[in-house]
């Protein structure tokens, strides 16, 4: 296979100019799908949901409104303008028509909305209404589960609102033979059913589900071909008619047929990532192993000499470009939790073929390349890492991630190849591995793995402990003791898993209960007719015709947990500093400091509640001396002496991150609490559940709704992300960080781990600072880390970005799990982004 | 005399993890006590009292400086050695200066050979060529600062004449050929012209085998450290030089000399 050295085009000035009129407009709402939806939805109503999802996904493909924008290469876009959203009302109605007035300026994602939009949205939610799948959903989940869910232990919001995405098809089954070609598969298999067979009503359902959809998509492409045939009579300059007479011819032949150039593949591949997400509002629909399915076109084109590595470049970069036109417009609190518009299309480049032998090619180099070109957060630009992968490769990934966008992210074999396959992988599957969304791996084209599940705050069963379950007066978790029962470390840290192992049993009912409303409301026929073995099964990935199925949801606090725990056994049970019920006051009062200003009122009618219901009656006088001490702090003068000598006995512990091998064996702990457990419940689609430990950027709006932990972290601040250390506590430079987080076991947590590490520039600086950094990502994966992310910029590139956006309108951070633009996410997340401790390199 | 090296004994005051600046790889640099020199600039005051120091810190106590064996030492170095095999990094001995606890620094610079890293050390070389010696046979990478070439200046900024720093040079060039690397902290008021770095520069392009030079340019980092020891600072009132100045120093090296020159570590 040909392997590139040094790898470097120029970008042309088409792909300047197609990125800078992506960011010309504001995003908008467009209410042109929502209205499709629900008029082939009120023609449908007696027939079978799949039926009546596939007619409705025609009805879309024939009357979405299309265009082709000036100097594009790739056409097709879900929105006519860029970057903007369509609405899904069948997953939800209930929040965007409260959020109206305030989505163009809230200060997450804002959008903007015309009159005759919010109309339109009225009209599709009035037919909704009660029919969606967030309604079922709810209606499934046990009262104890809604509770919870309402006391923010965690959060199921991601497919309780919006559809799953997180998948990887086979996009190269449409490469191949296009979808005329899987159309033939599910005629095949319909004519191999008996009509006598007892499950032949719901197959054939499926199968003549399916085979409407890739009529349905064949049309859609063709309307690509006669706008751009049209476009083409109309256009003066020459150059562009022939380029628009090109598209047409494309767009004639894929995805209809198989592609038989680079060219229509790089089209294909768009019109299926499109199409995937005008189908389902799901983020995360990822394109996985770009560089491996798209190789053999290049590789033929090339030979022919049909194509330039220029020309192939700028096809890619081109592609590069519609990936962030697609974009989702969430509910306000969602939009926190996945701030800067993240789509989550993870492309992965590199790692082994299925016989184990190194991948690396040089698409994965032009990948690399059309990301410097294209410095956008789209797509989620990843990097396979295993023993063999060439210097040459590793450099080039370090140039892109010097440039300070964040990407690429890093991704092991060799910890991620064996933890599939202890899913039940075979080995040349886990070898073809690909990442979803952030971070969480799977066997591309067979596995609907439901990876980003639900957001568990590992922070809140610990608050649960001290309580007795109870949380602002009501029974939330189980009763686990009085704090005097609990006189040893033991009996504490079993309180802590039992708290947690019932609050994840009622995560698990949250999740089965939305995934059974997606199955009975929302089966997505076109997104099935590419995974396997849904066409052999009859039946859709929703109701589990995949290979592998998964439920993933996301621990996160693990820093927080291990300080903590290590904080009470030295301090409670070694030292005798403190009792149980003393460090409980103290956690109560913030440790005598402050409230943010935004949560003093939340946190004084939560009190004022929980004294109510213990029969205590609260006046004015109560409420004003709470929002006093809310807002100041405690004013006994004792007691801030009292708790200040706390926090700083707790400062001076040892902490996760610093390479210290007993806190470090304290985090490997607190992580199984929530790994373990997870491991032995089912999911309805015949699948297990997988823990993973990342929280894309939930760490911060679910941090604000946490107390404070015995860790020294005060009320409502951001808890530790991922499996990251608490933010500032890793003061012994990267090396020992990476070292503390790779003694976790990662190989337990498949559904991925996300570790976030911030590089000062000059840490990168010269050949040497790039091989350097080269050397610790492979160190740390030697030492069996999974995953690793970075951000290179200077804490005072961030500073003055939070005061002169304007200056910063491209400034691209890596958040969690992706990177976004750094001006259009919150302060609060931009705070927490700038204060990660920053490694520079020991002076 | 100890029975094993990992015994003798010896006064740190820090260790530093994945230092990338000094010497060659992903390295750790153990901070020995006590220095001959005592340059005005210096950013780690508290390295050159061979004393230990109790001073407090934002009104807590803290004390510079730690009676520690070379096996202690080696524990927390080595807790990085995949990262060292990976990038050829390893053990580098900084200071104060480590040609101060001579016994120590080979115990040191042998443990680590032993452990299969490489070595090397930040040193002025302001000691009896037989003392620096003693060294050699464990060490790799020799980083040596040279301040300045006027001797008096030297004095006067450093509070010792540069003779015998010039004469070991031209000794360990001898000896290590393009192991030796110079250093020049470029400081505003001492040193910071173009024709002083040039003859710092020119001396080294004539010591056999140097191939490489060091400018770093000076910074402020230290300033605190002196408040807290309650010491005057003898820079206060130099601001460093600006962005640009000691890139240009760089390029009249490259012009003028054959030595690779590179700015910061």
């Amino acid at each position: 296979m040909e392997k590139i050295k040094e790898y470097s085009v120029p970008v042309t000035e088409r792909v300047v100019r197609l990125r800078e009129a992506l960011y010309a407009q504001m995003p908008r709402i467009e209410g042109a799908r929502a209205t499709l939806v629900t008029e082939s939805y009120r023609e449908t109503e007696a027939l079978p949901i799949i039926t009546r999802r596939a007619l409705a996904f025609r009805h879309i493909m024939e009357k979405l409104p299309i265009a082709i924008h000036e100097d594009e290469l790739i056409v097709g876009s879900a929105t006519l303008r860029p970057r903007s959203s369509q609405i899904f009302p069948e997953f939800s109605v209930n929040w965007i028509e409260g959020e109206f007035e305030t989505l163009a300026t809230r200060p997450a994602d804002p959008f903007e909305i015309d009159e005759p939009t919010k109309e339109a949205i009225r009209r599709a939610n009035a037919y909704f209404r009660g029919k969606t799948t967030s309604e079922l959903a709810a209606s499934y989940m046990a009262p104890e589960t809604l509770t919870a869910i309402e006391h923010n232990i965690f959060t199921a919001g991601n497919y309780f609102y919006n559809g799953v995405g997180h998948v990887t098809v086979h996009y190269d089954w449409v490469l191949k033979d296009g979808f005329l070609g899987i159309r033939h598969r599910a005629e095949e298999a319909l004519s191999a059913l008996s009509v006598s067979d007892g499950d032949y009503c719901k197959r054939s359902e499926f199968l003549r589900a399916v085979i409407i959809s890739c009529d349905a998509v064949i049309t859609y492409a063709g309307r690509y071909a006669a706008l751009a045939e049209e476009k083409a009579k109309a256009e003066r300059d020459a150059t562009r008619r022939a380029e628009l007479t090109k598209i047409a011819e494309v767009c004639r032949r894929v995805p209809a047929n198989g592609a038989r150039s680079f060219y229509e593949a790089c089209q294909a591949v768009w019109f299926v990532q499109l199409v995937l997400q005008i189908e389902s509002s799901g983020h995360s629909i990822s394109p996985g192993r770009y560089d491996q399915y798209m190789y053999p076109y290049y590789e033929a084109d090339l030979r022919a000499g049909k194509i330039t590595s220029e020309a192939a470049q700028e096809l890619i970069d081109c592609f590069w470009v519609k990936l962030n036109d697609m974009n989702k417009c969430r509910d306000a609190a969602s939009a926190i939790g996945f701030a800067g518009y993240g789509m989550f299309q993870n492309l992965i480049v590199g790692g082994q073929d299925a016989e184990g032998r190194d991948a690396t090619n040089a698409l994965s180099f032009m990948c690399l390349e059309a990301s410097m070109h294209v410095p956008l957060p789209q797509p989620s630009l990843s990097v396979r890492v295993w023993n063999g992968t060439p210097d040459a490769f590793m450099m080039k990934a370090a140039e892109l991630m010097r440039t300070g966008i964040g990407l690429p992210a890093y991704y092991n074999d060799e910890v991620i190849i064996p933890a599939l396959m202890s899913r039940g992988a075979t080995l040349p599957e886990a070898r073809g591995y690909n990442i979803i969304g952030c971070v969480e791996p799977q066997v591309p084209g067979k596995t609907d793995g439901w990876h980003d599940a639900a957001f568990f705050n590992m922070c809140r069963p610990l608050e649960l402990v001290f309580s007795n379950g109870m949380d602002a007066g009501v029974q939330v978790g189980i009763r686990t003791g009085e704090l005097r029962d609990l006189d040893t470390y033991e009996k504490f840290f079993d309180a802590y898993c039992r708290q947690q192992e019932y609050l994840i049993g009622l995560m698990v009912n949250a999740d089965n209960a939305i995934d059974v409303a997606h199955a009975e409301r929302c089966p997505l026929p076109f997104l099935s007719s590419m995974v396997e073995d849904c066409i052999g099964k009859g039946k859709s990935v929703q109701e589990g015709g995949a290979i592998y199925n998964f439920t993933g949801p996301q621990g996160f606090g693990i820093a927080n947990i291990a300080d903590g725990l290590y904080a009470i056994r030295r301090l409670v049970y070694e030292e005798k500093l403190v009792t149980l019920t003393e460090f409980a006051e103290a956690l109560r009062e913030n440790y005598g400091k402050p409230l943010p200003a935004e949560y003093v009122y939340p946190a004084v009618l939560a009190r004022a509640e929980e004294l109510r219901r213990a029969g205590k009656r609260v006046g004015e006088a109560e409420i004003a001396a709470m929002v006093k001490e809310g807002m100041n702090g405690t004013s006994d003068k004792m007691k801030a002496a009292r708790y200040q000598k706390l926090l700083d006995r707790i400062a001076e512990l040892p902490k996760f991150g610093n390479d210290d091998d007993e806190i470090d064996a304290l985090a490997r702990e607190a992580a199984y609490t929530y790994t373990r457990p997870l491991e032995k419940f089912k999911n309805p689609r015949g699948g297990s559940y997988q823990a993973g430990l990342y929280p894309v950027s939930a760490n911060v709006p679910l941090g604000g709704q946490t107390g404070a932990t015995p860790d020294g972290r005060l009320a409502h601040t951001p808890v530790a992300d991922g499996v990251s250390p608490g933010a500032g506590r890793d003061s012994h430079g990267p090396t020992a960080a990476a070292n503390s987080v790779a003694k976790l076991d990662h190989t337990i947590a498949s559904n991925g781990t996300l570790y976030n590490m911030k590089f000062h520039p000059s840490a990168l600086a010269g050949r040497a600072g790039l091989q350097n950094f080269v050397s610790l990502i492979r160190t740390y994966f030697e030492n069996k880390g999974m995953h690793v992310q970075f951000n290179v910029v200077s804490r005072e590139t961030l500073l003055d970005a939070q005061k002169n956006p304007e200056k910063y309108k491209t400034l691209v951070v890596r958040v969690a799990g992706y990177s976004a633009l750094f001006t259009t996410l919150s302060r609060s997340l931009q705070d927490d982004i700038i204060n990660r401790t920053e490694q520079a390199g020991a002076k | 005399m100890a029975d094993s090296i990992y015994d003798v004994r010896g006064r740190i005051f820090d260790i530093q993890r994945y230092s990338i600046h000094d010497g060659p790889g992903i390295r750790s640099i153990v901070f020995l006590k006590g220095c001959f020199l005592r340059c005005r600039w210096c950013c780690n005051p508290e390295s050159q009292a061979y004393e230990i120091e109790k001073v407090t810190v934002d009104g807590k106590p803290k004390i510079y400086g730690e009676d520690t064996t070379v096996g202690a030492v080696m524990d927390e170095v080595m807790k990085d050695a995949a990262y060292y095999r990976r990038s050829g990094g390893g053990l580098t001995l900084s200071g104060g200066e480590c040609l101060g606890q001579p016994e120590f620094s080979t115990a040191l610079l042998a443990a680590g050979h032993e452990f299969g890293i490489t070595t090397a050390i930040e040193s002025t070389a302001f000691a009896p060529f037989e003392v620096i010696e003693g060294l050699l046979p464990h060490l790799d990478y020799y980083l040596m600062d040279i301040k300045h070439v006027d001797s008096e200046k030297h004095k006067e900024f450093t509070g010792r004449p540069n003779e015998l720093i010039l004469e070991n040079a031209k000794k360990l060039a001898a000896r290590l050929g393009n192991r030796l690397i110079i250093r020049v902290p470029v400081v505003p008021t001492f040193n910071a012209t173009e024709s002083e770095i040039l003859a710092i520069a020119r001396f080294a392009d004539a010591l056999p085998g140097v191939e490489r030079i060091h400018l770093l340019p000076y910074h402020r980092l230290g300033m605190d450290k002196y408040a807290r020891l309650g010491r005057p600072y003898a820079m206060a009132g130099i601001v460093p030089s600006p962005a640009g100045l000691v890139e240009g120093f760089c390029e009249a090296v490259r012009r003028e000399t054959s030595l690779e020159c590179i700015l910061g570590g």
